[in-house]
């Protein structure tokens, strides 16, 4: 599903954030980016959804290489990819069953479709009662959880999550995660970076950990605990 | 449909609907985002408004004058078919040469009619209106001439007709001096094209002016929705998706401003109308103030448009794609 191959970055001004890393994610596949802040986890997931070009090296979605998409095309790639910010990047003054519409809207769904996905995706994620309150109004973990919806609400076939969990306790963490899991099963490909090592201690899923911007293990949770690699 | 994943079907092509609703789904959404960027505007009246007013009286200026200019063509126009020549006979030529001369001029194809002014007719009239009546009296002789006054054809009365028919009844043997008063008009003819010049100019500066004022105003409502652009992209829209609630903002702009400048001239008009009646009056002439027909009036609205248009545009072309998700 995800390829990189022999892929570095170098920022302008000279700031390395990846060296030659290699990796791949197969479909259906779930799996977790960890390491420290700077290590490279944002760039990666930049790298996916074309915020940010390679120097070096390929990245393939699909067998499709980005670098032979232009710009115009971008904004079509980003609808094939769930995106899940930390920062959860909601319009704070439209109501959820806007924010959760708007990529619907911009794919041209009709108005009776829209409501449809938009009922369905609020459904999945729990907030199918909080549909015309403002994002403001929401806790974290519920303006989280409309970000999901949002990201999941066009079915793409990948989500993206960057630091899903960030702000939230153990347990909304976990409920989180268990969305994700749910995804999963009904056949997504999911890839999160997250630095939260107690959240993905409790789980069984291949873990790719970056450390100055190169990859230092790649395996199941369960070869990775108590090693705290990177620390 | 997708790129990245063949055979995976979105938007449109879910719900599978025909090309002839999808073309009117299209349309559908224009009117939606137009109808969206209304109800922007209305939300920040007062901003909205005083740009509006800007652009209004930015296009009544030039408007104004537009309508003055081309009433001012009117009213000159309506002159020079009027022309006039005036012919003072010689003092020497005896009553029944006048009269030949009447008669044979009166055949002339060029001749609308002529009207004879005597001597003694000409020095009593001028004694009852200048007021000279008792002074008059002490002259010896008649220092007046014999006037014709010969009124061309409507063919005939353009400045290089009535000129050439002039040149004519001066070879007249009983005609001392032939007058053609068309000067005063040519001179007139002269400042209206420079003040016609003068209109296009100031309405050129003026209308790069209201291209410059939309071009901010859309700019700066393009730095306020930064955070909503760049969301819109990160879920995958289009610059031109998220260009053209700014370009209809534009379009409103230009219509708005368009009806205010109509509003305005109107109103001007209406004002002027009456010092206007009065000056025509004390010229003895019927005179109305043009106002704005409806062809104008679809060029002032639809070059109010375009201004807005193209002022949008030139923000929207620079703006929203320096806007990206980092």
């Amino acid at each position: 599903m995800i390829k990189f191959e022999q892929v570095s970055k170098t920022y302008a001004g000279g700031q390395q954030a990846l060296r030659k890393v290699d990796f791949q994610i197969e479909p259906g596949e779930m799996a977790f980016l960890t390491g420290h802040s700077g290590a490279g986890k944002s760039t990666i997931l930049k790298l996916i959804s074309i915020m940010e070009r390679p120097t070096v090296g390929r990245v393939l979605i699909n067998g499709h290489d980005l670098n032979v998409i232009g710009r115009k095309d971008i904004a079509y790639i980003r609808r094939d990819i769930g995106m899940i910010f930390q920062s959860h990047q909601l319009l704070m003054d439209k109501t959820v069953y806007d924010n959760v519409a708007l990529p619907l809207v911009i794919e041209g769904y009709s108005h009776k479709e829209t409501t449809k996905r938009v009922h369905s995706a609020l459904e999945m994620v729990g907030l199918r009662d909080k549909i015309r309150n403002i994002p403001i109004t929401l806790s974290g973990g519920e303006q989280q959880r409309v970000g999901i919806a949002r990201a999941i609400v066009n079915k793409p076939p990948l989500l993206l999550a960057d630091e899903p969990t960030g702000n939230l306790d153990p347990k909304l963490s976990l409920e989180i995660i268990q969305l994700f899991e749910n995804f999963n099963q009904a056949g997504v490909s999911v890839f999160i970076a997250t630095h939260d090592l107690g959240l993905i201690a409790r789980m069984k899923y291949r873990t790719l950990t970056l450390k100055n911007g190169q990859m230092i293990t790649d395996g199941l949770a369960d070869d990775f605990q108590g090693q705290d690699t990177y620390v | 449909m997708s790129i990245l994943f063949k055979g995976r079907l979105q938007g449109a092509q879910i719900s599978h609907i025909g090309t002839g609703q999808r073309i009117v789904m299209f349309f559908v959404s224009h009117v939606r985002q137009a109808l969206g960027s209304l109800g922007e505007l209305w939300r920040s009246r007062i901003s909205s408004m005083m740009t509006i007013g800007v652009l209004g009286l930015s296009i009544t200026l030039p408007s104004t004058l537009y309508v003055l200019v081309k009433n001012a063509e009117n009213i000159s126009s309506g002159w020079q078919q009027a022309s006039e020549i005036s012919l003072f006979l010689a003092p020497n030529s005896s009553q029944g040469d006048i009269n030949q001369l009447l008669k044979r001029i009166q055949l002339w194809p060029e001749i609308d009619k002529i009207h004879f002014i005597p001597a003694d007719q000409a020095l009593e009239e001028f004694k009852q209106l200048s007021g000279f009546g008792d002074a008059l009296a002490y002259l010896s002789t008649n220092p007046l001439p014999n006037v014709v006054l010969v009124t061309p054809t409507e063919r005939h009365a353009g400045p290089t007709a009535a000129r050439l028919l002039l040149e004519k009844l001066r070879k007249e043997r009983e005609v001392e001096i032939g007058k053609l008063d068309i000067e005063w008009l040519e001179r007139l003819h002269a400042i209206i094209s420079v003040a016609q010049e003068l209109v296009s100019v100031i309405a050129l500066l003026l209308f790069l002016a209201v291209v410059l004022i939309i071009g901010n105003t859309i700019r700066l409502n393009i730095l306020n929705k930064k955070d909503e652009i760049l969301v819109m992209k990160l879920v995958g829209a289009t610059d031109s998706f998220i260009q053209r609630p700014f370009l209809y903002t534009g379009f409103w702009y230009g219509l708005l401003g368009g009806l205010l400048a109509w509003f305005a001239v109107v109103l001007l008009l209406w004002w002027m109308s009456s010092s206007v009646a009065a000056v025509s009056a004390l010229y003895q002439k019927n005179f109305n103030l043009t106002g704005i027909d409806a062809s104008t009036l679809l060029l002032m609205l639809s070059l109010s448009v375009i201004l807005g248009l193209s002022g949008s545009l030139l923000s929207v072309k620079r703006y929203v794609s320096e806007i990206e998700p980092k």
